[in-house]
């Protein structure tokens, strides 16, 4: 489980993060939604310990993420960045197997390989991919590298980072898919921040929108088209008009 | 009333880059001093020092000899000159070998490896910061500073001082080259003044001043692509103040190690 606590985070005078109050329950798959700049990707990363809060606290499993042994705390988590984030200078299978072949539980270089490989056809990609180079591969099989690098040791809680930014719809739609299979099938508790509500809809449990750096709604995805909030039915519906003000 | 405006503001604007300027040596003294610390303390990524052993010190072979090979031809046709004014051409083998041991072999070295080595460094970690390399890394429990910044530091302490031993042959050499060829000094006259006239604390405090020249330049390239501003300019930006801040480094280290081997 997964509790924000009155968190704030402020960069000079742009006031991020306000107090967000949330909570994820074990093995429940929670979408952030919100526009851009709204402190969804600063609420992800303070969990991750990327970014230190001004105030307020973060439990994981009822621990607080500021205390304790930071590798077995990291060691709990996969993520997904937003542009795959894959190290450059190493082959496919070697960023799939990066925490395998490191730290306490480190495999021989075969057997990481192996599950390398292995991650590798769960998302969908053939072997012969394991010795190529981030670089060689299309946007599509970078988000790909990126899942299989994200539940490689088999973790307990998934974050993913705008999934789809940056991929053709029917691509978008294989990877919701694929997210929600891994999810479902590990019984991971999942974080994702998305501005894609196709996403929402193919991934989410629950959804929560964030909105001047506060929670301005969360609840179950069945009931996010009924909720009656202004802000959350602008969203969703892709209104310019509404309270929610666009910059022109 | 117009002059005071302009006073305040001239003077406010000296105070605002004096704090500037205490703010980031500051900062780099911590980066620093968290560097050295987590040099200390496992794991250790000999993997990784390896790559950037080769990278920082094997590949930056070429450039180092062929500035030695040319500084030292120079330096013996200057020596030669000057001293003809006053009847010491005799001196070009000695005085070419100390200036290179001493002084210009380092220097150069550390002013070659720091427009080649902190650049690519800063701009690799620069472009790892912006694309959340960086934060990825640490996602995947691997501390950034131990798996990128370390291997790079101690790979340029350790492989500055053998650049600079093999720079100091090479520009000796030069010397030789052009003493024998072109000012017509024998050959084993030239060598036997070059060795006689060295001592053995002229190569110590230039190979001491080169590994002090490769930390600063790794530092430099790794503390501004670490802290890299957003996007290409910011990985531009981060190269550029690198290379400036090393080499400008490079120099006052230099001199205040000169002071205190003079010194002592």
């Amino acid at each position: 489980m997964i509790q924000l606590i009155n968190v704030k985070k402020s960069f000079g005078n742009n006031h991020v993060l306000r107090g967000v109050n949330l909570t994820i329950e074990q093995g429940e798959s929670m979408v952030i939604i919100g526009g851009s700049g709204t402190g969804k990707s600063v609420a992800l990363k303070s969990v991750l310990g990327l970014v230190q809060p001004d105030s307020g606290q973060i439990l994981v499993n009822g621990a607080d993420t500021t205390e304790g042994d930071r590798d077995a705390f990291l060691a709990q988590f996969g993520m997904l960045f937003q542009g795959g984030a894959l190290f450059d200078s190493l082959s496919v299978w070697q960023n799939v197997a990066f925490r395998l072949l490191r730290g306490k539980g480190k495999l021989s270089k075969s057997d990481a390989r192996d599950v390398a490989i292995e991650k590798l056809r769960r998302v969908g990609l053939k072997p012969e991919v394991a010795d190529q180079f981030p670089a060689e591969l299309s946007g599509g099989m970078q988000k790909r590298v990126g899942l299989a690098r994200a539940i490689a040791a088999e973790p307990d809680i998934i974050f993913f980072d705008e999934p789809t930014t940056g991929l053709d719809p029917i691509m978008s739609g294989v990877i919701n898919e694929l997210i929600r299979e891994i999810v479902v099938e590990m019984g991971a508790t999942a974080m994702t921040i998305t501005h894609d509500m196709s996403s929402v809809r193919a991934i989410a449990d629950k959804v929560a929108m964030l909105h001047e750096g506060v929670v301005q709604w969360t609840g179950p995805v069945s009931e996010m088209d009924s909720s009656g909030d202004p802000y959350l039915d602008q969203f969703i519906n892709a209104r310019a008009e509404g309270p929610i003000e666009a910059v022109r | 009333m117009q002059a005071l405006t302009f006073l305040d503001a001239f003077l406010g604007s000296i105070g605002r880059s004096v704090l500037g300027l205490c703010a980031a040596i500051g900062r780099i003294a911590m980066f620093a001093v968290l560097t050295i610390s987590h040099l200390l303390r496992p794991p250790f990524y000999l993997a990784e020092f390896g790559r950037q052993l080769l990278h920082i010190g094997y590949f930056s072979l070429p450039v180092v000899g062929l500035t030695a090979l040319f500084t030292g031809g120079a330096l013996a046709l200057q020596i030669y000159s000057g001293g003809a004014r006053f009847s010491a051409e005799a001196v070009v083998p000695s005085v070419v070998a100390i200036a290179m041991v001493r002084e210009l072999g380092p220097v150069l070295s550390g002013l070659m490896v720091a427009g080649r080595v902190s650049s690519s460094i800063a701009a690799e970690l620069g472009t790892m910061r912006v694309t959340e390399q960086i934060d990825a890394l640490t996602t995947l429990s691997t501390n950034p500073m131990k798996y990128l910044v370390v291997p790079r530091v101690l790979a340029a302490t350790i492989a500055m001082p053998i650049l600079a031993f093999i720079g100091d042959v090479i520009g000796i050499m030069g010397g030789f080259l052009v003493g024998t060829q072109r000012l017509d000094f024998n050959a084993a006259t030239y060598i036997n003044n070059t060795w006689s006239f060295l001592e053995f604390e002229d190569i110590f405090s230039g190979l001491v001043k080169a590994a002090a020249f490769g930390f600063i330049v790794a530092l430099m390239g790794c503390y501004h692509g670490y802290n890299s501003g957003r996007g290409a300019q910011g990985v531009g930006r981060a190269t550029t103040n690198a290379v400036v801040s090393a080499s400008v480094l490079i120099l006052a280290a230099n001199y205040l190690l000169t002071e205190i081997f003079f010194t002592s």
